[in-house]
């Protein structure tokens, strides 16, 4: 503790010089000058208060350091609740199915805004899927995947405005378009690496940003595209005569479709648009997910991590690294064209201003968050990012503050992400 | 098997190969030993075609290979051990001898996998540990096994014995001597010429990008030349 005193005055006394002209003083108009005023007697409290803290830390760092590595525990504090290996695929099963029950009955326990939010939820963890194939996988640093988002979702509501097409035409058709965009991207760029592929995805997300705000005739520029319909349900007719109608859940249905409530002769109900469109997006996430685990199991999916250990290796195994990088990121990006169809007709209005690079951040910090090519873990994340965003809406200016900190407390705390890939465990045997 | 006819290679500007000619048949090991910075792994990456052979003919089992794709190249019978084992290491032993057999029949996959086991117990009782926590020679083995299962007519081994300790490097070396036993072909680069030599029936010594030398394995390990310059006198 002796040893201690000298330092710990030190950090006291630049703790006090760093905060008493930062908090301390206030620069204040007066008339047209500036006057310096202090500030309030509890601020300086406060800051010797403050001071006093760093003082006593310092001075017992090591009982400090001692019990905090007594209750620290020891390995992934997540991992260690998940039940023994053995067990896990079954204990798996049973909790997907009370999760998947969970996932259908939220909109009816719940009310018209957190359907929408949890709408939003599925949203980003077929984002964060998609962007885990290309950055989890494959381990290509994408930091333009925004610009796959923004492909499908307005190649939705141009569909949509010019041609009339509706969202389940159009959901096959963002994603194929969002892939081909993935595809000639990937031609020219794959041949870079690490930072500069991260380069020049960045600069290809800006690219498509830009465009949209720019090609004003088309997609009405920063205005973006309002009136986009939300998604209809096809329904068997038997009267007057046998025929498919599309239903719409809005008050009063579009030529040609009929309304759901006067189709059943039910009362009209305005909650009711965002449950279905919920109910939509939970059936697109588990497509999402029965898809990527599908292809994380076969071949090319072991090819991509493959590529991501090791590309020379993978070479002289015969395998084509260009057919392999492309595919990820074609799969990656398809994803990203499904999810922003489904954006468009959550949202009902898109503009450039929804595919800023930040979003791109977002979507990568979903996927680090959860555990690099961990499914569950990037599922996990994305509810919890976007419930985290939604809760913090007051503290808005605060929101990337705590989202820095929480990256950095992860990284400390569990590198591996939240759930950390599924992988064989070590088995030593004895000798 | 394979022949290599007035071979040259350059990176950008620099010729890194100067005009080189060998052979390799069926059923040989062939040593290629030198310096470090002869060429002898950018003689073995030629061959596998990166980089490119900017002049000459590469055959392999009478198929002009000089313009074929990397990739084809690898699938068509060659199997190589890279330089520094380059195991998967995020992967388990398994999964690491399943990328070797990616473009195999998956049905021999189990009899393959058997065969590999037996060959190197060590990597049964380890086939679920991920390659990367495994030692240095184990993660040779892997890389040998690995290779080995594409069937692959011939094996490129690119120092096998780098970085691995005395007692090691005699069990891979005895492996090697196993597989040419079963009728493999293998091209062996090696910096450790005493062993390498040994082994071979024949061998090459690369010196600047060229062949000063070639003989059977024997009458190398005795050259004067060879002697002095790889064997320490």
């Amino acid at each position: 503790m002796r040893k201690n005193l000298p330092f710990a005055l030190f950090t006291a006394v630049i703790t006090l010089v760093l905060s008493l002209p930062i908090l301390g003083l206030k620069l204040t108009h007066e008339g047209t000058k500036l006057v310096l005023e202090g500030a309030t007697q509890s601020t300086y409290v406060y800051i010797f208060l403050a001071a006093a803290a760093v003082f006593l830390s310092q001075l017992f760092r090591e009982q400090l350091n001692a019990a905090k590595a007594a209750v620290k525990p020891k390995g992934n504090i997540l991992a260690k609740l998940m039940p023994p290996e053995e067990k896990r695929d079954m204990a798996g099963k049973i909790f997907f199915v009370v999760l998947l029950i969970a996932a259908v009955l939220i909109p009816f326990n719940t009310g018209r805004i957190w359907s929408d939010i949890a709408t939003l939820a599925l949203i980003y963890v077929i984002l964060g899927l998609g962007l885990n194939i290309v950055v989890g996988l494959a381990g290509l640093l994408d930091l333009g995947y925004v610009a796959f988002y923004a492909v499908g979702a307005y190649s939705y509501a141009l569909l949509s405005q010019y041609f009339g097409l509706s969202f389940w035409v159009c959901l096959p058709i963002g994603a194929l378009l969002a892939a081909t965009f993935g595809f000639l991207l990937g031609f020219p760029v794959l041949r870079l690496r690490g930072d500069y592929l991260a380069i020049v995805t960045l600069g290809f997300g800006e690219i498509i940003r830009i465009l949209l705000n720019n090609l004003t005739s088309l997609t009405g520029g920063p205005n973006g595209i309002g009136g986009i319909p939300k998604p209809t349900i096809p329904m068997l007719q038997f009267d007057p005569e046998f025929s498919i109608v599309n239903l719409e859940f809005s008050r009063r249905a579009a030529e040609g479709n009929v309304a759901f409530h006067e189709f059943f002769g039910v009362p009209y109900d305005s909650s009711l648009k965002v449950v279905v469109l919920y109910l939509i997006a939970l059936v697109l996430a588990l497509v999402t997910i029965v898809i990527v685990r599908r292809l994380i199991r076969m071949p090319v999916g072991r090819a991509w991590e493959a590529l991501r250990e090791d590309e020379i290796a993978c070479r002289s195994l015969g395998l084509n690294r260009t057919a392999i990088k492309l595919s990820a990121f074609t799969i990656g990006a398809a994803f990203a064209g499904f999810a922003g169809s489904l954006y468009g007709a959550r949202q009902g209005h898109i503009s450039p201003e929804s595919f800023i690079f930040f979003e791109s951040v977002i979507i990568l910090a979903i996927v680090v968050l959860g555990g690099m090519g961990s499914q569950i873990g990037v599922m996990v994340a994305a509810v919890l990012v976007v419930l985290l965003q939604e809760l913090s809406r007051e503290f808005d200016e605060y929101r990337l503050l705590a989202f820095g900190m929480v990256m950095v407390l992860m990284m400390i705390w569990c590198p591996q992400g939240l759930i950390p890939m599924k992988r064989p465990h070590l088995q030593l045997k004895q000798e | 098997m394979l022949t290599l006819e007035n071979v040259y290679t350059h990176y950008g500007k620099i010729e890194a190969l100067h005009g080189i000619s060998l052979e390799v048949n069926q059923g040989e090991i062939v040593s290629l030993i030198g310096a470090n910075g002869a060429g002898k792994t950018t003689l073995l990456m030629t061959v596998c075609g990166d980089p490119r052979a900017s002049d000459g003919r590469i055959t392999f089992m009478g198929k002009d290979i000089t313009e074929t794709p990397t990739s084809e190249i690898m699938r068509s019978g060659i199997a190589i051990v890279p330089e520094g084992r380059r195991v998967f290491s995020g992967l388990t032993v398994v999964e690491n001898l399943q990328m070797g057999a990616f473009f195999s029949d998956k049905s021999d996959f189990a009899r393959t996998l058997e065969y590999v086991y037996d060959l190197f117990p060590r990597l049964r009782e380890r086939h679920s540990q991920r390659a990367g926590t495994m030692s240095g020679g184990e993660q040779q083995m892997l890389a040998i096994g690995r290779a080995l299962m594409s069937h692959p007519k011939m094996l490129f081994l690119d120092e096998p014995s780098l970085g691995l300790a005395p007692i090691i490097i005699n069990q891979i070396f005895e492996i090697i001597g196993k597989l040419r036993e079963e009728g493999m072909t293998i091209f062996l680069v090696e910096q450790n010429a005493n062993q390498a030599l040994r082994l071979a029936d024949r061998g090459y010594v690369l010196e600047n990008g060229k062949v000063v030398l070639q003989d059977t394995g024997a009458n190398l390990l005795v050259n004067e030349d060879v002697r002095k310059a790889y064997l320490g006198g």
